[in-house]
């Protein structure tokens, strides 16, 4: 094969540090840090998967095609977690539900907004 | 029109349809030509099923009050119309179809990436079709093609899970297909077929397959949430715990609006070919058709708010989606010019196949130009979920997708078959469904602008005269899509044999016997020149 | 003979008829290099759906997480985080088995592959034990929603009771999802170790082992963010 993959070292080495970051995201938990508890939570777990996907799946050594799927996941994930925000945590403009009762189409979607 | 195969006849020619007898080399095959076979029996006999909803709807429609069926059963009806109509035969169609029997032949392959996952996707549809159908004779369910929750997840008794499984397994179908296609595109060109060298139907596969792997997973897991939350009577959409069931709808249509993409993107790419090949020119504008495949699908992901303006969305949401419908319109549009620029000045012959593709042309533009009004939040206000809705989207669905999947249909039938079909009955028949088609769903259009709603079974008396002309209208549609049946199959056993290429296309497949061999080339083709080489139209002598 | 779409004298060779070559190659593909690479590259397309697949329940946590922050802290509190900690090292460890067992392959090495599998496999059923030990514990503690959800007061540690029911929910169908995943993993693996005894593992076929590490991994990757997600909210030094 014309393509390089890691060699046992690598693996060995990435391994220690996955089971370095495990014990320190546990570790962490029992400090109190407020708010930086989740996002150094998620660093760590950003650096974890990042190290999976960089050596024990190859992405590291593989073509650049395989990159851009697994960047297409992510913008694609982004894409759906980001506008499904921005509908819950945009208020509903009151003016405008008041309005929409004028209308005489039967709207029976409206009766659900009560729970937002 | 020359044919570079020596004209064997069809019986003594080993092809992928002799090459082996018996039930169990049709069951088994990983040939993508039979596989495609087996999915367009399959599919067909969906378009059955939920045409026969349809056709029931229409009859009860005849009546204010209803002339045939209690409102639950109405419900039912539109229901499994829909669910069938979308999920079992829309979804599939070209891409199972023309696109499982084509991509590795215009690629210059010998089948796809993964021939034995392509039987699987196969095997995986009949199974989400057999829940769905189970669920049908069991009474059926009600919920609409949408399955909104709470009405779904708590209010209804009806056969929600197996219908919501049958869905939930023919999505990993499609993924398959879309998957094997992605791979088959980027790792199996043949030499010389650059990216830039492919013909138009690759890339509206290629943007249809990215669709089917970003998409579908998303309904999966809706449907798998909502399966769970009857299961065990609580779950994430139930407000009792502090669930939203809006958020059903975001994932619902977080896939949902970006399937009627898939429905359409592959039309479009038969319409490419079609409208080159009776035109006799080259399209106009190549890679802007080739990349306005990959921004439809690209800003379609973008755009599924636009069906919950009025669910309680925020407007802010609603801005957002409502400008990005209106972008989603320019790549559709980009198509439509330059088709029609393809037309112009071109050598143009109107048999069946280009009957279809002209059909397309104008119905899917008027059904893209009403989706504007939809778009529009103002408008949808009033218009949503009326018959405006309806008429908008069977435009495309029916108007374009259809008359695009009976076009590639017919102008490949004789390099699936190696057989010519009667002409003149076709060029009959795409009439009959073009006529059928506007007197059903024009009608629709002004229902809905009135005021009539979607899914009721009974309806104020002033919209009667309306909606008799649209049962009328779906009659002689009906009798449309059974002609090309006779004549289709006639044709079987009794058509003159096609030549290699009977229309003078150019293409891969055109360059190979009708039926093909199984391993499609006798020698692996090697590309040297641009697609579309026809004659400059001065040049040209038919 | 086909005229193919070239006409003029061939610049490039014929290729090799490919039945010449190694029996591994299917008779789509031209070449063996060919084939691995659409093998890995169809793996990675499959494991973006994947993404999506779970990514939808992720979008609707990450919602409930920030309208309910107090149930979620609440019930986050009352899972195990011992257990949880110990199934991420019996996965990363599981990881790392996988990633020697492909190495292994690749090198054409029969024993090793077939002892690094078997590992992989172990580890793998050893989480899925703790997994069931700890959905065992909170049947127990009447934590389960829709079968028995009665939680003891102390456990609500003051957020209302319904939303820590959602996080219960949550908490189920994330991990769930999960193992029903790895399940399939296991599942996987098991043929390739039946493969690999049988001595159907070579040097130019060991890309369906490359592949089944690849969703292996992925699966662990998704532990990776379950962890801190579930078991981590609001921290434990309260």
């Amino acid at each position: 094969m014309s393509e390089k993959n890691p060699s046992v070292g690598t693996y060995i080495l990435v391994f220690m540090a996955l089971l370095v970051l495990a014990a320190l995201t546990t570790g962490i938990a029992y400090i109190d840090l407020g708010p930086f508890n989740t996002v150094i939570a998620l660093a760590i777990a950003v650096v974890k998967m990042s190290l999976v996907g960089l050596f024990f799946m190859h992405l590291w050594y593989s073509p650049g095609l395989n990159r851009i799927v697994v960047l297409a996941g992510f913008f694609w994930l982004a894409l759906m977690i980001s506008f499904t925000l921005a509908d819950v945590f945009t208020p509903p403009v009151d003016k405008y539900f008041r309005s929409l009762t004028k209308f005489p189409v039967l709207h029976f979607q409206i009766f659900f907004t009560g729970y937002c | 029109m020359s044919t570079a195969v020596a004209e064997v006849p069809v019986e003594s020619r080993v092809h992928y349809l002799n090459a082996n007898y018996g039930i169990k080399s049709w069951l088994f095959t990983t040939d993508h030509k039979r596989i495609a076979l087996l999915y367009l029996g399959s599919i067909t006999l969906m378009f059955f099923i939920g045409g026969t909803a349809a056709v029931m709807m229409r009859l009860h429609l005849i009546e204010p009050a209803g002339a045939l069926v209690q409102p639950e059963t109405y419900n039912k009806l539109f229901t499994m119309h829909g669910v069938v109509m979308v999920f079992f035969f829309l979804v599939p169609s070209i891409p199972a179809t023309l696109g499982n029997f084509l991509v590795p032949m215009m690629i210059g392959a010998r089948d796809l990436a993964f021939p034995r996952l392509n039987l699987l996707s196969w095997y995986v549809y009949i199974t989400g079709a057999a829940f769905t159908l189970y669920a049908l004779i069991s009474g059926g369910v009600d919920t609409g093609w949408t399955f909104y929750t709470p009405l779904s997840s708590h209010y209804l008794n009806t056969h929600v899970i197996a219908t919501a499984l049958g869905v939930f397994i023919t999505g990993f179908s499609s993924i398959l297909t879309g998957l094997n296609f992605i791979v088959t595109i980027h790792k199996m060109r043949a030499p010389g077929m650059t990216w830039k060298r492919m013909p138009l139907f690759l890339w509206s596969m290629y943007a249809t397959s990215v669709i089917f792997v970003l998409g579908t997973p998303v309904i999966a897991i809706a449907l798998f949430l909502l399966g769970l939350e009857r299961l065990v009577h609580v779950g994430i959409f139930d407000p009792a715990i502090g669930g939203d069931p809006v958020l059903f709808q975001h994932l619902f249509w977080f896939y949902s609006h970006p399937a009627v993409y898939i429905m359409i993107l592959p039309g479009m790419g038969v319409v490419s070919e079609l409208v080159t090949c009776f035109s006799r020119k080259k399209p106009f504008g190549y890679i802007f058709i080739a990349y306005s495949s990959l921004a439809i699908a690209l800003i379609s992901f973008f755009v599924w708010g636009h069906h919950m303006f009025v669910s309680g969305q925020s407007v802010y949401a609603g801005f957002i989606f409502s400008a990005l419908s209106f972008a989603v319109a320019i790549p559709s549009a980009i198509k439509v010019f330059n088709w029609t620029a393809t037309l112009y000045k071109g050598s143009i012959s109107y048999q069946a196949p280009m009957l279809y593709a002209l059909g397309f042309i104008g119905l899917f533009t008027m059904g893209g130009l009403t989706g504007l009004f939809l778009a529009s939040l103002a408008t949808d206000v009033h218009l949503h979920d009326t018959y405006f809705v309806i008429a908008h989207f069977h435009y495309i669905m029916v108007g374009g997708a259809v008359m695009a999947y009976l076009g590639g249909i017919h102008f490949w039938w004789p390099k699936i078959t190696g057989r010519l079909y009667h002409d003149g009955w076709a060029r009959f028949a795409a009439l009959v469904i073009f006529v059928g088609f506007n007197l059903t769903f024009f009608p629709q259009y002004m229902l809905g602008y009135l005021g009539m709603p979607r899914r009721y079974a009974v309806y104020p008396a002033e919209f009667q005269v309306l909606n008799v002309m649209s049962s009328a209208g779906a009659s002689i549609l009906g009798v449309g899509y059974l002609i090309p049946f006779v004549y289709l199959l006639w044709s079987i056993r009794y058509g003159p044999v096609a030549g290699a290429n009977p229309w003078g296309a150019k293409g891969l497949e055109w360059e190979t016997p009708s039926p093909p061999p199984t391993d499609n080339f006798e020698e692996p083709p090697i590309v040297t020149e641009e697609p579309y080489g026809y004659a400059e139209p001065e040049h040209a002598h038919v | 003979m086909s005229e193919s779409a070239a006409s003029s004298p061939l610049a490039v060779p014929p290729r090799e008829s490919p039945h010449s070559a190694s029996p591994a190659l299917h008779h789509q593909f031209e070449v063996i290099e060919q084939q691995r690479d659409a093998g890995n590259f169809g793996m990675w397309v499959f494991l973006a759906t994947e993404m999506l697949f779970f990514g939808g329940v992720f979008t609707d946590y990450i919602i409930y997480r920030s309208l309910y922050y107090s149930g979620f802290a609440a019930g986050s509190h009352g899972l195990e985080i011992d257990l949880g900690a110990a199934m991420m090292f019996v996965l990363l460890a599981s990881s790392f088995t996988m990633a020697m067992a492909v190495h292994a392959a690749r090198e054409g090495k029969h024993r090793p592959l077939i002892g690094f599998l078997t590992a992989t496999i172990i580890l793998g059923v050893a989480f899925l034990g703790m997994k069931f030990t700890e959905y065992f514990h909170k049947w127990q503690e009447h934590m389960v929603p829709g079968l028995n959800f009665h939680p003891a007061l102390e456990s609500l540690r003051g957020a209302p009771e319904r939303t820590v029911e959602l996080f219960m929910c949550f908490y189920f169908f994330m991990t769930g999802l999960h193992a029903l995943h790895m399940i399939i993993g296991i599942g996987l693996l098991t043929v390739m170790t039946i493969l690999a005894w049988r001595g159907k593992i070579s040097r130019e076929n060991y890309n369906r082992v490359e592949v089944s590490g690849l969703y292996w991994h992925f699966v662990d990757i998704i532990w990776i963010y379950l962890f801190p997600l579930l078991y981590l909210i609001g921290g434990r030094y309260k």
